[in-house]
């Protein structure tokens, strides 16, 4: 597809990007439009400008600022900046600024000996340094050049004084100036002719040196008859170019083939522009009239595809994800079934479905992305819905789904923005989905199942204790006598865990689906009879031999609970964090979203879409790219929304607390795993058990706990609780409209503001509540690397895997009542898209993974906590063996 | 006879050798804060600020140089790969830049005229050019795509002190190095080009790119014949490719650049690609055996290494291409050629 070696013969120079040629293009960069702006320049290129004009000189614009900014925001585009610019003014310092933001070598468009040799050569031997080619116009001390020897006289004399410098001949240009013909003045009829002819002799004359024009002038007496413009313009370029001209500043888009002109116009033209008759202006003038008013070639390539068969239209929409008229469409689809006695049903089993498969295929080879394949499946939806009514009215049955599959996010928990992308992915390939929703019992699972003959079940969980609930999922399964496939899914579940721990549970096929994309690979071969076999044998071969492996190969070895603890983190405990400056708890009722979005850690948002790559360079991923900047636009003007019409509340609230590690009952022991915090008002000690490393260490390194990094002689601890409100109203409205990308786009928009809302509250506590940095300057991508003194451990995470921690910290924040977050029996929050967690500012603090903990630290965790060991075992689980 | 003209005359004779890496070789003698530090009494932390050790342990980078002269090298490059008052501030000693690249200069020209004199064989000093942490063409800013940290005036200063410096104590070129972004390259171009005019002579400049993907572009979005077309105005002595990767990697790109370029090409690689540990365990024959293939297929003039190459390294390179006769300096039909972030050629 990319060409390695572009080489052209004649360039079009994108003219669009110029203020002085474009009314639109001014009044973007007047607005301050700029994003608007720069898609003009990309549909410049992708219109097939090999170069792009950029010009701001407009007299009530500091037109300095507007070039610096619009190259520097195009520079972000790869898909515009991979051509060379043209940085065009008439003032030097306009230029020379643009040559400073400038990556590749540009050309200057232009100078000129209109003020002498001296500044002339200034300015060539500035762009010799810079690196740029150059546009010279034939102009000098008296003037420019309006004939054909004084064109050519100019630009002799200036080639030679340019290479006389050590100016390379081929990076110069000359403009020999391109004038209004058909004026209805005698003398300047031959200007079109003079042009061409001039052109011939620089060329002869100027070796390796290249020739342009600005095109639009030509046709400047036929302002609005576009028709007419166009059809000169070809006719010009026609004999200009094997007369040698190299390139033309000219609307790429706006070309004709020469053949195409009608060829009354043409000839007329060609009479103007070779200046072959003395009436050809009259002539041209009064054809002209004619063609007034007529673009077809406009409207014909805007919506080209809606002249298209109905089938071929509803193919159309479903792969490029238009839904603007997708109802239509599929009436259309029905009335023509119907004129041949067909049934309403076959416009889904038809035209649909194939277009659906097509979309299906190219997901498949990875020629489309899953936000496309989402907006494809919204686009069938509301087809489908459209149908339904005259189904219904048939009493026919539905069509026949490929397989009937029931899907569930499990007790406990909340998440379901993974299972809802495959639900869609699933139906997108004609598999009936039921989704159950979240928090949804195994009763309910296996009850569902049963009612709807379903073919296969998934499971989905966001966190830890989940993958608990799913082997409950499966060992229920098999009391119940159940062969049905089940499927394992979400961002906490692994191969090895399902292997582990699952597949053992449940004697029908179990297998983990790594993400969406796979799904459908998955359902299509369970549910074919040729296939079905093999892939059950070969998965439960693939994780007996995962068992095998993890049972042969012996763990790493761990330290008994007493020589962990003997090896923890030193801390440098005369380090610790002054007391806050604002102790106690703190609410924030509604923090300003429009700040948060400053916060926001775009990379989880499209790896939440299956899009893998770290933000912003996704955004030009040769393979993803297109796919992330879609989203990304989609996502911006969702936000948008968001804010402007606050459509979620951000509820939040934090405090801190005196603190000591504790001693433990050995006095011989340095210290003990838990924080003790105390609560003075109330006079009141809250024990907080952290959990330790137990897994032998190399060289020095410590078992760390986060208790190590608290001061036995008096320490301070925090903790806090976000959470985004609101989203429910706007989740349903989207799903009533059967616009699945959207609701999924909403969620994942909230979880990005909550976990933007803990990154944003944690720099306040870092500079102004605790206040332990006060003069900490980072910007966002500093923050997302987490360049800041201090961690913020949430409960069920590597460093603090014990999930049951949340309640503590619930009650210690009164975080229910502050903010309205609660809690699921298995400690997942509600609203789903909330983070909680612990803070430490003493500057050595740091994340780890507990892993592995050993028997002993189970039942001493056991005490500590005053809970029984079964109860514990089931809150540690993925901890322990 | 200039640096320039006695370099070609050299170059037309056989493929030149460059030194290797400078940081590992100071990691392997122990140093620790206080060999860093000296008596500079400078208020923050200076482990791992090799550049000051052109002030604080002279002999370890006098020994680094021997090193690499002993191994074979006709170039050595000064230990000044951050000694610009950007990575400077990073260590509170910017106002130690001069004297860290004239010192560093110094050291490595007096090395270099004592080979010299013993053998009659010429060896080089390329003043080494960092990209320094910042860069002109992209925003760190994932909200504001125009914004940039610095500008275009700032940074063409920043290079000009360090040029000037390394230029006062001795070094023969600049080498802008380890380019990541095509921009800030053009900035160093310019401050060469300023020095040049201010002292009224050559100063003649080496340019290396570094890539960031396979794909063959470096940071800021250049492929390789783009940046070729973008810097072309140097009319560099050198222009290569440094880091990134190891031999393997870089050879469709050498291929490119070598045709494509009219003047001398100078390639260092790193030691293959770091393993699990992030360790460089590439030996040196199969270094040497990679970049011999480039020599025999007449690609390169000058070859050296850069992360994970060691004395052995280089050592085993200059046996490789002993008696191999050096790339040819095509000739080109002029064409203009334009650059975006990739190359764009008019024909002639």
């Amino acid at each position: 597809m990319t060409d390695t070696k572009t080489t052209a013969r004649f360039v079009n120079i994108g003219e669009r990007t110029n203020v002085t040629g474009s009314a639109r293009f001014k009044k973007l960069v007047m607005a301050d439009d700029y994003a608007a702006a720069v898609e003009v320049a990309r549909q410049q290129v992708e219109n097939g400008a090999q170069v792009i004009d950029i010009n701001m000189d407009e007299g009530l614009l500091d037109a300095k600022a507007a070039m610096e900014t619009f190259l520097k925001l195009i520079a972000a585009e790869p898909d515009i900046a991979r051509v060379p610019v043209m940085i065009d003014s008439s003032k030097w310092d306009v230029i020379e600024a643009g040559l400073k933001c400038v990556s590749g070598k540009p050309i200057v468009n232009s100078i000129s000996m209109k003020e002498g040799e001296d500044a002339f050569l200034e300015q060539a031997r500035k762009c010799m340094a810079y690196g740029a080619a150059v546009v010279v116009m034939a102009f000098d001390e008296t003037g420019q050049a309006d004939t054909k020897d004084r064109k050519v006289e100019i630009c002799a004399r200036a080639y030679d004084l340019l290479t006389g410098i050590g100016f390379p001949p081929e990076d110069i240009i000359f403009d020999p100036n391109i004038f209004a013909v058909a004026t209805g003045i005698e003398e300047h009829d031959r200007y079109g002719l003079d042009f061409i002819e001039a052109v011939a002799e620089i060329k002869a004359r100027c070796p390796y040196a290249k020739t342009s024009g600005g095109l639009s002038n030509l046709s400047f007496s036929f302002r609005g008859n576009e028709t007419v413009r166009r059809a000169m313009h070809s006719v010009f370029l026609y004999h200009a170019i094997p007369a040698g001209l190299d390139m033309a500043i000219v609307n790429a888009g706006q070309l004709d083939i020469y053949d195409d002109i009608d060829a009354e116009l043409r000839d007329a033209c060609e009479d103007v522009i070779l200046c072959r008759r003395p009436d050809a202006t009259e002539r041209l003038i009064d054809l002209a009239e004619s063609y007034k008013g007529r673009d077809e070639k406009a409207e014909k390539a805007a919506e080209e595809w809606r002249g298209w068969p109905v089938e071929r239209r509803l193919e159309h929409a479903l792969v490029k994800g238009i839904d603007a008229y997708v109802v239509e469409d599929t009436e259309e689809a029905r009335q023509a079934v119907l004129a041949r006695s067909g049934r309403p049903i076959e416009v889904i089993e038809g035209p649909l479905m194939d277009g659906m498969n097509v979309v299906g295929d190219l997901f498949g080879s990875g020629k489309m992305f899953l936000p496309q394949v989402v907006k494809s499946a919204r686009v069938m939806k509301k087809a489908v819905a459209h149908l339904i009514p005259f189904i219904e009215a048939e009493k026919e049955e539905g069509a026949k789904a490929k397989g009937r599959i029931i899907m569930a996010t499990v007790k406990g928990d909340v998440h379901d923005i993974g299972k809802n992308i495959v639900g869609v992915v699933l139906q997108c390939n004609g598999y009936e989905v039921i989704d159950l929703g979240v928090m949804v019992p195994w009763q309910d699972i296996l009850q569902a199942a049963r009612d709807n003959n379903a073919d296969i079940i998934g499971l989905s969980g966001l966190i830890t204790p989940s993958l608990d609930e799913m082997v409950t999922v499966a060992e229920e399964m098999e009391r119940a006598g159940m062969d049905l496939p089940l499927l394992i899914g979400g961002a906490t579940t692994s191969k090895v865990h399902t292997a582990l721990k699952i597949d053992p549970a449940y004697s029908g096929p179990v297998i983990h689906v790594l993400d969406a994309s796979r799904a459908v690979g998955v359902a299509s071969r369970l549910l074919s009879d040729t296939q079905r076999d093999g892939l059950v044998d070969d998965t439960a071969a693939e994780y007996a031999h995962i068992r095998e492996v993890r049972a042969g190969k012996g763990q790493s070895q761990l330290l008994t609970l007493a020589e962990a603890r003997a090896n923890y983190y030193d801390a440098y405990l005369s380090d610790k964090p002054a007391p806050p400056e604002k102790p106690g708890v703190h609410v924030f009722e509604d923090w300003d979203l429009a700040d948060l979005r400053n916060y926001i850690d775009w990379t989880p948002f499209f790896r939440a879409w299956e899009l893998h790559g770290n933000y912003p360079a996704i955004l030009q991923d040769e393979v993803v790219g297109e796919s992330a900047r879609s989203l990304w636009d989609d996502a911006q003007a969702m936000l948008d929304k968001i804010i402007s019409e606050k459509w979620l509340v951000a509820k939040g609230v934090c405090g801190f607390w005196p603190c000591a590690r504790d001693h433990g009952s050995n006095a011989r022991e340095v210290g003990g795993d838990d924080v003790i915090i105390h609560r003075v008002r109330r006079e009141e000690h809250v024990r907080l058990p952290f959990l330790r490393q137990q897994i032998k260490k190399s060289r020095d390194r410590a078992n760390m706990c986060l208790a190590d990094f608290i001061d036995p002689a008096g320490d301070w601890i925090g903790g806090f609780a976000v959470g985004i409100h609101g989203i429910e109203p706007h989740s349903t409205a989207f799903r009533e409209a059967k616009d699945d990308y959207s609701d999924i786009l909403l969620k994942a928009l909230a979880d990005r503001f909550a976990e933007a809302f803990a990154e944003r509250l944690h720099k306040h506590v870092r500079t102004d509540l605790w206040g332990y940095a006060p003069g900490e300057q980072l910007d966002n991508e500093a923050l997302i690397k987490e360049q800041y003194r201090g961690i913020r451990p949430a409960p069920g995470y590597p460093a603090c895997p014990d999930h049951s921690l949340k309640p503590i910290l619930f009650d210690l924040l009164d975080a229910e009542a502050n903010t309205g977050i609660t809690l699921t029996e298995n400690f997942a929050m509600y609203p789903t898209s909330a983070v909680s967690g612990f803070y430490f500012g003493h500057p050595e603090s740091q994340y780890f993974g507990v892993a592995r903990i050993g028997r002993d630290q189970l039942e001493d965790y056991a005490a500590r906590r005053g809970v029984d060991m079964e109860t514990t075992e089931r809150w540690l689980r993925p901890n322990l063996d | 006879m200039s640096a320039r003209e006695s370099f070609l005359a050299e170059a037309a004779k056989r493929i030149l050798i460059t030194d290797g890496a400078q940081g590992t070789e100071f990691q392997k003698m122990g140093l620790v804060e206080a060999d860093y530090a000296g008596d500079l009494g400078l208020a923050r932390d200076q482990k791992g600020n090799n550049d000051m050790l052109n002030l604080t342990r002279p002999d370890a980078v006098e020994k680094v140089h021997r090193d690499y002269f002993d191994a074979g090298a006709d170039i050595a490059e000064t230990n000044t790969f951050n000694a610009n008052r950007i990575s400077q501030a990073d260590y509170g000693a910017e106002h130690l830049v001069r004297e860290l690249n004239v010192e560093a200069a110094r050291l490595a020209r007096r090395v270099a005229d004592e080979y010299t004199a013993r053998d009659g064989r010429p060896r080089f000093v390329a003043g080494g050019v960092g990209p320094t942490n910042k860069t002109l063409s992209l925003s760190p800013d994932v909200e504001d795509p125009g914004y940039r940290e610095i500008d275009w005036d700032f940074l063409v200063d920043v290079y000009h002190e360090q040029a000037a410096a390394l230029v006062e104590g001795g070094a023969d070129f600049i080498l802008i190095e380890t380019v990541f972004d095509t921009l800030n390259c053009k900035a160093g171009i310019m401050a060469v080009k300023q020095l040049e005019a201010e002292l009224g002579r050559d100063v003649p400049i080496m340019l290396s790119m570094t890539l960031t993907d396979l794909s063959g572009r470096n940071l800021s979005g250049h492929t390789v014949e783009a940046f070729w077309n973008a810097v072309r105005h140097a009319r560099p002595l050198t222009v290569g490719l440094n880091c990134s990767f190891g031999a393997t990697q870089l050879r469709p790109h050498v291929k490119v650049l070598s045709e494509i370029a009219d003047t001398l090409i100078m390639i260092y690689p790193n030691a293959g690609l770091p393993n699990e540990l992030g360790e460089y365990d590439e030996m040196p024959d199969t270094t040497a055996g990679l970049v011999g293939e480039w020599a025999v297929a007449g690609q390169v003039n000058v070859l050296g290494g850069c992360c994970g190459s060691t004395p052995e390294h280089i050592a085993a390179m200059t046996r490789a291409v002993q008696g191999l006769p050096p790339r040819k300096i095509p000739a080109l039909t002029p064409e203009m050629k334009l650059a975006g972030l990739e190359p764009f050629t008019i024909a002639a």
